[in-house]
């Protein structure tokens, strides 16, 4: 008994101190790698796991967040905005009917497997995107490219594609031809999707015929690019490593290696800095931004590129009454709205396109807040004390929605200050929660939104309102022909009107109340200087120092 | 998840014919019994506290659960704490915090009980149907017996809280389906527990006589066998309340449950005070603490039961 | 024995065939498709239609089921939906982090449950045996997920003497041959890595083992009192035999037995924690990646790590079994 005890307390004794040796153990570790030693460690602490490393078979942020590391594109953006710059192509010239574009190539580029970046490589990468095997030509790989560019050389959409071909006039000359006219194209191409790829590698390592091109050598150990970026390994279920590119033509890395960690809950991307484990994370959640100011953590907010929205199926009674619609945008707080459920600095809505994109109107008709209107409405509706079904998705934080049970729960309470009754419906995001409210028409109100991939009005409202959809059921030609229209324009300088007057024909019609383009925000360690934030989520991290 | 705490020794045998005579004096020493035993106090208090506060809800507050009327004070980074009208403050959400509490009482009581029920229920039918045919034994008996269990085991090839995620996930997100998810998941429990006592019993002395009396081996078993097997089963019940609780908060972890975040439940307080945990750790403590306290009730009660039923511990 | 260890191999045969229905059944019933979660905002009818196509989900359910039950056969178990990635390639990643996670919950669950039930037994009805017991019941009566929460909350994010996410420090850039990392450490000669993977288990440990401890304590404690109370124990005292002697030749032995069977039962309530113990910290494993699939609808996912965490959870069962009838002669299965 005795000596059960005593074998027990030493036991017991060496445990603890086993476990205070490795505590300080690690804790020396990390102090050290927090003062830094010029080369070093970046850490940057993501949502997800990518789902490839070619980004030609992605469409998700988390990939294209690495792509933007090791691969660049023909055009990229402006800092800070969603304009298109020049990057792998200096120059550009497009042709009066807006079918041919002529680029002008960076002369002094490699790619990170020695090979040169010529003309000859852009029409390479062009070919293959064009040529993808039918197993390829499914949304989950190739949705960019086919929703761009219509069609692929085969296929059941091969008659729409509007691509014809690439020609190398020279070296460092690349002309694009395509069949129809299409405004977005230069701003398309800062895209990751349609980032330019190593033709050696790709022939070497990559089988766009595989099962699943996303799985192959290449696609998961050998991605090869011109970025400031190449990767050193990718530990499947772990970490992404990237090692500075020596030959890189432009600004070097700072630093030697950076990793990407997935971390899915906000909060514990926020404990894992504060920690020291990371050195910095995307998508902070609304709560913990104060509390990291606080302890003396950076707060990087990107402008927004977004819009939140309180969707409206028309389907669903009383929704179809336009008088319904708009009392309900009087009864909608939105200054309450964001700042009970936003992080601080989000602007809200008045139509469904951020600021900065082409056509935004300043002169819609706006709904303000008035709940005494609302109630009257209501009245002449004959729509007081009305039931509506209320869906919001559990388990998400996207950028333009980081806490949608907060969001959901304060409008309930403004809709039923004026006298609605509202029934709360919950779906897992997704596929519940999107089946439920894109792919049927049993829903009322609805929250949802939209982040924008490049700058194209396009691609905020032709995604809403190009056609007839059963997330608004609603049926209304004018708008659908007058997107149509502005699409088949050649330049963005023609779209402008047009884009303004359907922002203004939408907000009269009002299908839904645009309420917010919530900031999404990065943290940082205080050693982290020069992160370059983009709307778009161009950001590079060449740019980057770390004291 | 299921926690089945092991019984200290599994209730002997039944006494002989008496029984009726003697299940009476059975429950009724057991009762004495629990009143002797301190922690057997504790455990009926705190369930007693429970219950009377979850069927009092109404009386204990003027507001009302899961309204979120005061949403306009609550942003991300501050939530109001106690005040005059809210002695322990607004939640995540904009209710009062008290309000929640109590009506959050009442849910669990609902989930625990009704949860338990349909696992009872379905459990108990299964293992009588198991245990009946297996002790009158035969062949048809002995295969009913195998079917049913292998049925059983197929459900408990599959971990209890994989089990109730996967049925609540198929159910879809409202309290119905957690229920049903946290029952079904506790059937195999109840199933393996009732055939085991019955196969004992069934071999029991008494049965012997009885059957070398002449009286027809169906008659036994429906008559003696099933109703002398029933008690751990009940004994069971008392416990799996307890963590059926844990388990409903379990799940609302899991982002499963009621369609709305306001609504008064502890686990889904719990969750939603999760990432405000810095700025007001007592929205996420207060719940945990409630759960913890009224599992240990039930635990306690459940225990302080078996072990007052239990003839060996009987002096 | 081998017969017994036979036949309870030959039982498992239908009972995953039936799972595998079951599963089927089940996956296929779950709301919302596949590929709608694969595609999320950007999802048009022609782009699901596709996709639904190329993964074969237009098919009759039956002709379905029999191609996957053909490639189950041949060892295959299919890609996931999400990923692309072959099943029993994350499988190798994940399932190593579970089973390192719930073994340290284990070990710690054992190394501190059986003294503190052996004490408890020998000073029965004390202040000590009272503490113990009371802090078991504590122990099981606590959520899981609320305790990792706490101990997370104290002892990383307010003391940060340890760490708050995932298996390594990934500055170590450790190299990982089999996934199990201390193993890994050990095997590479990578100390410090070691070291690391150790500080990561410690908090998902100690909160996964918590319930299990509980359970330990209070099964050691009433396998000793019963022990104690025994006739040979009384026969062995009256012999004169020490104490020490009589603990352990004697009672720890015969104690042991329903202790070894306890923490058999233990996978299942290990697993379970391990869901949500791995959800607070984002620990890579198979429960955080199982609770992700169901999200995803990633049919081959879930049917292939259910039908795997079936087949190891019933070799755990057969070989606590078999153990059983190892350490007690009596109960050797006919």
């Amino acid at each position: 008994m005795r000596n059960l005890n005593k074998n027990l307390r030493v036991g017991a004794i060496g445990l603890a101190a086993a476990a205070l040796v490795l505590t300080g153990c690690a804790e020396s570790e990390r102090d050290s790698n927090a003062s830094g030693d010029g080369g070093g460690t970046f850490v940057f602490g993501g949502t997800a796991e990518p789902v490839t490393l070619d980004p030609f078979f992605a469409s998700d942020g988390e990939t294209f967040r690495i792509a933007r590391q090791i691969f660049e594109g023909l055009v990229g953006t402006e800092p800070g905005t969603a304009d298109p710059a020049p990057l792998l192509a200096t120059d550009w010239q497009v042709s009066d009917d807006g079918l041919s574009y002529t680029f002008d190539l960076r002369e002094d580029v490699t790619f990170h497997d020695g090979t040169e970046f010529n003309a000859d490589a852009v029409c390479f990468n062009f070919d293959r995107w064009y040529n993808m095997p039918e197993s390829a030509q499914t949304d989950d790989l190739t949705y960019y490219y086919a929703s761009l560019f219509r069609g692929f050389a085969t296929g059941s959409r091969a008659d729409e594609a509007i691509y014809e071909s690439c020609t190398a006039d020279d070296e460092s000359t690349a002309t694009i031809k395509l069949s129809k006219p299409f405004a977005g194209f230069i701003s398309a191409m800062s895209l990751p999707a349609l980032s330019m790829q190593s033709p050696t590698a790709l022939e070497k390592y990559q089988d766009d015929t595989a099962t699943n091109p996303r799985n192959s050598e290449y696609a998961t150990s050998r991605p090869t690019g011109t970025g400031p970026f190449e990767l050193d390994s990718w530990e499947r279920g772990q970490q992404v490593t990237l090692k500075a590119y020596d030959d890189y033509w432009g600004e070097k890395p700072q630093f030697d290696k950076a990793v990407v960690v997935a971390i899915d809950d906000p909060k514990a991307r926020a404990d894992a800095l504060t920690n020291g484990e990371i050195d910095g994370f995307d998508l902070v959640g609304p709560a913990d931004i104060a509390g990291l100011e606080a302890d003396g953590f950076q707060i990087v907010n990107r402008d927004a590129f977004n819009v939140l929205y309180l969707g409206m199926n028309q389907k669903a009674k009383p929704l179809g009454d336009i008088k319904v619609r708009q009392a309900i945008a009087h009864a909608l707080n939105k200054d309450e709205i964001v700042s009970a459920s936003m992080p601080e600095g989000t602007k809200t809505a008045i139509e469904f396109i951020p600021e900065v994109v082409n056509g935004y109107a300043d002169d819609v008709t706006t709904y303000e807040y008035d709940p005494a209107k609302a109630k009257q409405l209501l009245k002449e509706a004959g729509a007081v004390g009305a039931t509506i079904e209320f869906n919001y998705p559990t388990g998400v934080s996207r950028p333009y929605m980081p806490q949608p049970e907060d969001t959901f729960n304060v409008i309930r309470t403004q809709l039923e200050a004026v006298g609605l009754k509202i029934k709360p419906t919950a779906d897992q995001w997704s596929p519940d929660y999107l089946e439920k409210i894109q792919g049927t028409s049993k829903h009322g109100l609805h929250l949802l939104g939209w982040t924008g991939d490049y700058n194209d009005t396009d691609n905020f409202l032709g995604v809403f309102f190009g056609a007839q959809s059963s997330e608004w059921g609603f049926d209304n030609p004018e708008i659908f022909t007058a997107l149509k229209e502005a699409r088949g324009l050649p330049t963005v300088e023609e779209q402008e009107p047009l884009y303004q007057d359907i922002n203004r024909q939408i907000m009269d019609f009002l299908p839904g109340v645009p309420l917010a383009h919530p900031v999404p925000s990065l943290a940082f360690a205080p050693n982290v200087e020069g992160y370059q934030q983009s709307p778009v989520q161009d950001e590079v991290w060449n740019t980057i120092t770390l004291n | 998840m299921t926690v089945t705490l092991p019984p200290s020794s599994n209730p002997g045998p039944g006494p002989a014919i008496d029984e009726e005579v003697h299940g009476v004096s059975l429950w009724r020493g057991a009762f004495r019994r629990i009143r002797r035993n301190p922690s057997a106090i504790a455990g009926v208090v705190i369930v007693l506290a429970f219950t009377v506060v979850a069927l009092a809800a109404p009386l204990l507050t003027t507001y009302q659960p899961g309204s979120a009327q005061w949403s306009g004070q609550v942003t991300p980074s501050s939530v109001p704490g106690p005040s005059d009208e809210h002695w322990l403050g607004l939640d995540r959400f904009g209710s009062d915090m008290w309000t929640q509490m109590v009506y959050g009482a009442r849910q669990s009581l609902i989930y625990g009980v009704i949860s338990t029920a349909i696992g009872l229920t379905v459990g108990a039918s299964l293992g009588a149907l198991a245990g009946g045919f297996g002790a009158v034994g035969g062949r048809i008996g002995a295969w009913v017996d195998t079917a049913v269990m292998r049925f059983v085991d197929v459900m408990l090839s599959i971990p209890s809280l994989l089990l109730a995620v996967s049925i609540a996930a198929v159910l879809g997100q409202n309290s119905y389906a957690i229920m049903i998810a946290i029952g079904t998941a506790q059937v195999p429990i109840f199933a393996r527990l009732l055939r085991g006592s019955m196969l004992s019993q069934g071999k029991s002395d008494y049965v012997l006589a009885a059957s070398a009396l002449g009286l027809r081996k169906r008659r036994i078993v429906m008559g003696h066998v099933l109703p002398n097997s029933i008690g751990p089963t009940i004994v069971q019940a008392t416990l799996n309340l307890a963590t059926a609780i844990i388990e409903v908060a379990a799940l609302s972890y899991l982002g499963l449950g009621s369609s709305d975040p306001a609504v008064a439940e502890w686990g889904r307080m719990l969750v939603a005070a999760q990432d405000r945990f810095d700025a007001a750790p007592r929205l996420a403590i207060m719940p945990g603490v409630a759960i913890a306290i009224t599992a240990l009730g039930f635990t306690l009660f459940g225990e302080a039961l078996r072990e007052a039923l239990d003839p060996r511990t009987r002096r | 024995m081998l017969r017994f260890v036979v036949r309870r191999l030959a039982l498992m045969v239908p009972v995953l065939v039936g799972l595998s229905i079951l599963l089927f059944a089940w996956v296929r019933a779950l709301p919302g498709d596949p590929a709608r979660a694969l595609l999320g905002e950007k999802a048009t009818p022609e782009g699901l239609a596709r996709i639904n196509e190329a993964y074969g989900f237009d098919k009759p359910l039956l002709e379905q089921y029999f191609t996957y039950v053909r490639a189950l056969l041949q060892g295959d178990f299919g890609n996931s939906i999400q990923y692309g990635r072959p099943v029993v390639d994350s499988f190798a990643e994940r399932f190593p982090a579970t089973i390192e996670l719930a073994l340290a919950a284990l070990l710690f669950a054992v190394l501190v449950g059986v003294p503190l039930g052996y004490i408890a037994a020998r000073n029965q009805g004390r202040a000590l045996d009272t503490a113990v017991v009371s802090g078991s019941l504590l122990g099981v009566v606590t959520p899981v997920f609320f305790l990792a929460i706490l101990l997370k909350l104290v002892f990383a994010d307010k003391l940060g003497w340890l760490p708050t996410v995932g298996r390594a420090d990934v500055r170590l850039d450790a190299t990982h041959p089999t996934n199990f990392y201390v193993l890994d450490g050990i095997l590479t000669q990578e100390w410090d890595a070691v070291g690391d993977a150790m500080l990561h288990l410690v908090l998902p440990a100690l909160a996964l083992g918590t319930i299990p401890l509980a359970i330990i304590v209070r099964i050691t404690r009433a396998s000793v009192a019963e022990v104690l109370h025994e006739d040979f124990v009384r026969t062995a005292e009256s012999k004169g035999l020490s104490r020490r002697v009589i603990s352990r030749r004697h009672v720890l032995r015969n104690a042991l037995l329903p202790v070894v069977t306890t923490i058999g039962l233990q996978a299942g309530l290990l697993f379970s924690g391990a869901v949500l113990t791995e959800t607070v910290f984002s620990f890579n494993g198979i429960g955080e990646y199982l609770f992700q699939a169901i999200s995803q609808r990633d049919y081959p996912v879930l049917q292939g790590f259910i039908i795997f965490i079936a087949i190891v959870y019933s070799l755990i069962n057969l070989l606590v079994d078999v153990s059983y009838g190892l350490i007690d002669p009596r109960v050797r299965v006919q």
